[in-house]
């Protein structure tokens, strides 16, 4: 990722949990025993960013330290390892892209290109109105229903150029796009549509015979 | 006791051993680079890796706890390119920049490569570069060479307790770091340098200086404080170039602190390379022969009494042996080497040594330190109470300046008023002593220069006494030193004889008029101006607050330029050996007082160092045996008496300006502006 050049002038003064968000970390620690209370740094630093317009400042990291009595520098460590969490300002709408093999063998590079395309920004960057973010991620867990993009805390998949267009459009106009599959399948059926468990349990088939869930 | 086969021997091994250790009980070497002994366990280079039966790929050995019935290869063609493989990988990165790297010649990846890697990589894609932090002035970083072991983090997170490393980031963009850029604040920070297994973390002040095969290696002793951490003196003609630590279980384990790393440089400066003569109120170069006749025209008539002597931090034992012999003849018992001005009872050997011993602490379940900051006083001592203060959550008291010492502690008071609680149970802390196994109680050397010391000694003994923290095969009972020098002086008797004066009524003595010579051996910690119209004699080696007052200069040697005798502050006697000749024409100082006594017509019966030694072990028979202590037997000390409740003062402002040696020294002042300046102008923003 390019870093843009103010983001240490964006870097804000202080950070402090929201009183809500405050009882919800302490019932999260509370899951924890005292002495082990270190444990609950990945929930907290997820609830700071989501208090914080999606990214994590230095000072709520420090913050959460703080909160859990540990060095600041294994804070640092934790929320740099993963990719979830976010060193500087994103976008509204963060759009993770999978180009991971399945998805890749599937089309990601036909979505990829139709994200930058639509938007006018390389991955990594920005739009001018602040409204989207581009980013390639690694496998984003859904390779059933590949191509898959990430947006905010929901999945779109099986998409192609033009459908994720179509999820980019509908955000652009403040409506939200219905998640999951975009070509109609429940879940991650097969494609063609389901290929056993075809019809009620105990009714007069055998195309369930060894089937015992009912 | 798990039995397991190793390269076809059978070796049994304590519970918990690791492969590695087994392995290394056997005399097989493994090759390793995040794995080290005094560090936890990362297994993260995969350097060590060893083939075990039944197990369907190689194991890492430093991480695999041995078990009943394995067997081990470590010599296969399984083995040989595992290594290869991790090697190779390891080197994906490396710059391979030897030729232009402080660690080459002494780098476990440059003989590792060549043990135990092959002979080219396959890789075709770029190497990573990685920008470089700010360590401070005392680390340099080159991190692009850096492999990643992690041991560096382990380090100031376990040893030295400032959490302030971290390797941030994932796979090929992780990278260790402050991550908020800082230096590093530890008064052990110079180790990281010798933890580092690559050439990452080097040294700043010794960079691009020489390669170790230039340099002449002495095996001597640290006298910065009084631990006496044993050291290797690394020098290149004429200059010492380094210092680095030499491993000795008992005292330093295979640490030292940074003053005694990197003060070194102050050796070569502000140097007293030539007697001087002070005319008309200046310092003149004047020749050996014209500064002893000085000193006897000045002497000539004085009577003993109104002679004194007072010996500095830094001075070893031959010299102070020697002096108080001349002083003696003279007619003087004018003699102190507290020039802190301390009185506390030096009658019983038990009442000034920490008798617990350093390797000791580990034993230790209950510990009180009265009136010391150990991790600015002796931070070796220190690491040895963290040590076991992670191991065993040992439960640590503080009387005395609240400050981080690097572990968790209750804080009962500033000033001396719990002692009085703790003497008589009434203190809920007594009855923790009282419970403990091995109990422990430090009472700092500072403490005791206070006026009220004798008392204090008396009252910490009777806690001591009341809580049985001295009992059967136990001794709990510490006092820890500031000065090298200070309890070979108390163990030779550089101590005011009967009548004699000590250092507070010397220089009362001295500002009245009644004392008339002042012989300052290395004593730059008091107060000159209070020297009053005395004619001063100073021998050192520095030009430092006692030179400045002096009528008379006499250079001396500095630890690195003679063959001394130091007592650490367990009393554990030690030798420092010469490693380079003293400057211009300065002498060992035994020497200068024998040459000295022979002006002054009262020849002192030594002419060798052997002779001197046989004086020493005659006055005392600590000095005839070898380093091994001599457990001092329980008795009485103190003098009970009225304790002052004024709070304990931090004894020590500055870390790194606390002698001659570094006070002329660069690199502590760089030290001085990093860490202590910076930390007094702070806002409370600071991190």
């Amino acid at each position: 990722m390019s870093t843009p050049a103010s983001v240490a002038g964006l870097q804000p003064e202080s950070f402090a949990f929201t009183p809500e968000n405050l009882a919800t970390a302490e019932k999260i620690i509370s899951r924890y025993p005292a002495e082990r209370k270190a444990s609950a740094v990945l929930p907290l630093l997820h609830l700071a960013q989501r208090q914080h317009d999606n990214w994590l400042p230095r000072v709520a990291m420090d913050y959460v330290a703080d909160l859990l009595g540990m060095a600041r520098i294994r804070v640092y460590e934790v929320a740099t390892f993963y990719t979830m969490y976010n060193h500087k300002p994103v976008g509204k709408h963060l759009i993770e892209v999978c180009t991971t093999t399945p998805c890749w063998l599937r089309g990601s590079d036909e979505v990829l290109g139709a994200c930058k395309r639509r938007l006018g920004i390389d991955v990594g960057e920005t739009t001018a109105d602040g409204k989207f973010t581009l980013v390639e991620v690694e496998c984003a867990g859904a390779c059933v229903n590949a191509p898959v993009v990430a947006i905010g805390e929901d999945y779109y998949e099986d998409l192609d150029g033009p459908a994720i267009v179509a999820v980019i459009d509908q955000l652009e106009r403040g409506e939200i796009p219905t998640p999951g599959s975009q070509i109609g399948r429940r879940g991650a059926c097969p494609a063609t549509g389901p290929t056993t468990l075809t019809t009620k349990p105990g009714a007069d088939d055998k195309a369930v015979s060894g089937g015992t869930d009912d | 006791m798990p039995k397991l086969n190793i390269d076809g021997q059978d070796v049994s091994v304590e519970p918990g051993t690791s492969v590695l250790q087994a392995c290394e009980q056997l005399g097989i070497e493994i090759p390793r680079f995040c794995y080290h002994e005094r560090l936890s366990v990362a297994a993260n280079c995969r350097m060590c890796l060893v083939e075990m039966e039944r197990s369907p790929k190689p194991i890492a050995s430093c991480a695999m706890p041995c078990a009943d019935g394995m067997v081990i290869k470590t010599n296969t063609e399984v083995v040989k390119r595992a290594r290869q493989g991790v090697m190779e990988l390891i080197l994906l990165n490396h710059p391979l920049d030897c030729p232009i790297c402080d660690q080459g010649g002494e780098c476990d990846l440059q003989d590792q490569a060549v043990a135990y890697g092959g002979e080219h990589t396959r890789s075709i894609d770029e190497r990573r570069v990685v920008p470089n932090k700010d360590f401070g002035p005392l680390v340099k970083t080159e991190m692009t060479r850096c492999i990643l072991c992690t041991r560096c983090v382990r380090f100031c997170e376990e040893i030295a307790g400032v959490s302030v490393l971290g390797a941030v980031g994932r796979g090929t963009h992780s990278e260790v770091t402050t991550f908020v850029e800082q230096a590093i604040a530890s008064e052990l920070s110079g180790n990281l340098i010798d933890v580092c297994p690559v050439g990452a973390l080097t040294s700043k002040p010794y960079a691009f200086s020489a390669r170790p095969w230039e340099l002449r290696k002495t095996e001597s002793i640290d006298v910065f404080d009084a631990v006496g951490s044993n050291i290797r003196v690394d020098v290149r003609g004429a200059e010492v170039l380094r210092v680095v630590p030499r491993l000795n279980e008992d005292v330093n384990e295979e640490w030292i602190g940074d003053k005694s790393r990197f003060a070194i440089d102050g050796l070569k400066r502000q140097r007293i390379d030539r007697p001087y003569v002070r005319h008309n109120g200046k310092l003149q170069p004047a020749s050996w022969d014209e500064a002893f006749a000085a000193i006897g025209a000045k002497l000539k008539g004085v009577p003993g009494a109104k002679i004194a002597a007072l010996a500095g931090d830094m001075v070893d034992v031959e010299a102070m042996a020697a002096l108080k012999d001349l002083m003696a003849a003279l007619g003087s018992a004018n003699v102190d080497c507290r020039q802190d001005g301390a009185r506390f009872d030096t009658s019983a050997r038990v009442g000034y040594l920490f008798n617990t011993t350093i390797v000791g602490l580990e034993q230790a379940d209950a510990l009180l330190v009265i009136g010391a900051d150990p991790r600015v006083e002796a931070p070796i001592v220190n690491a040895r109470i963290r040590k076991r203060y992670r191991e065993s959550a040992l439960g640590v008291a503080l009387i005395g300046q609240a400050v981080d010492l690097t572990y968790s502690y209750q804080h009962l008071g500033e000033g001396p008023e719990p002692l009085v609680g703790l003497a008589d149970g009434s203190h809920p802390f007594a009855a923790v002593l009282k419970a403990a196994k091995n109990p422990v109680v430090i009472l700092g050397a500072g403490a005791l220069a206070r006026a009220d010391g004798l008392a204090l000694q008396a009252l910490v003994r009777q806690v001591v006494e009341a809580n049985e923290v001295v009992r059967e095969g136990w001794n709990g009972f510490n006092v820890l030193h500031l000065a090298a020098a200070r309890v070979g002086g108390l163990d030779i008797g550089f101590l005011p004889g009967a009548g004699g004066r000590d250092t507070r009524s010397i220089l009362e003595g001295a500002q009245a008029g009644e004392i008339e010579v002042v012989y300052l051996l290395g004593a730059d910690e008091i107060d000159a101006s209070r020297l009053g119209k005395a004619f001063v004699i100073y021998q050192g080696h520095h030009g430092d607050r006692g030179a400045h007052r002096a009528d008379v200069v006499l250079p001396g040697a500095a630890y690195t330029e003679k063959n001394a005798t130091f007592v650490n502050t367990e009393g554990r006697v030690q030798r420092a050996r010469q490693a380079l000749y003293p400057v211009g024409e300065a002498r060992e100082d035994w020497k200068i007082v024998r040459a000295l006594s022979e002006r002054l017509g009262c020849t002192l019966p030594y002419d060798n160092l052997a002779q001197v030694r046989g004086r020493m072990a005659a006055a005392n028979p600590v000095f005839a045996g070898g380093e091994e202590l001599v457990a001092a037997p329980w008795q009485a000390f103190g003098t009970a008496g009225a304790v002052d409740p004024a709070p304990f003062a931090p004894v020590i402002e500055n870390f790194y300006m606390t002698d001659p040696i570094s006070r002329a020294s660069v690199t502590m002042a760089k030290c001085t502006e990093a860490f202590v300046l910076s930390r007094e102008g702070k806002t409370g923003t600071h991190g």
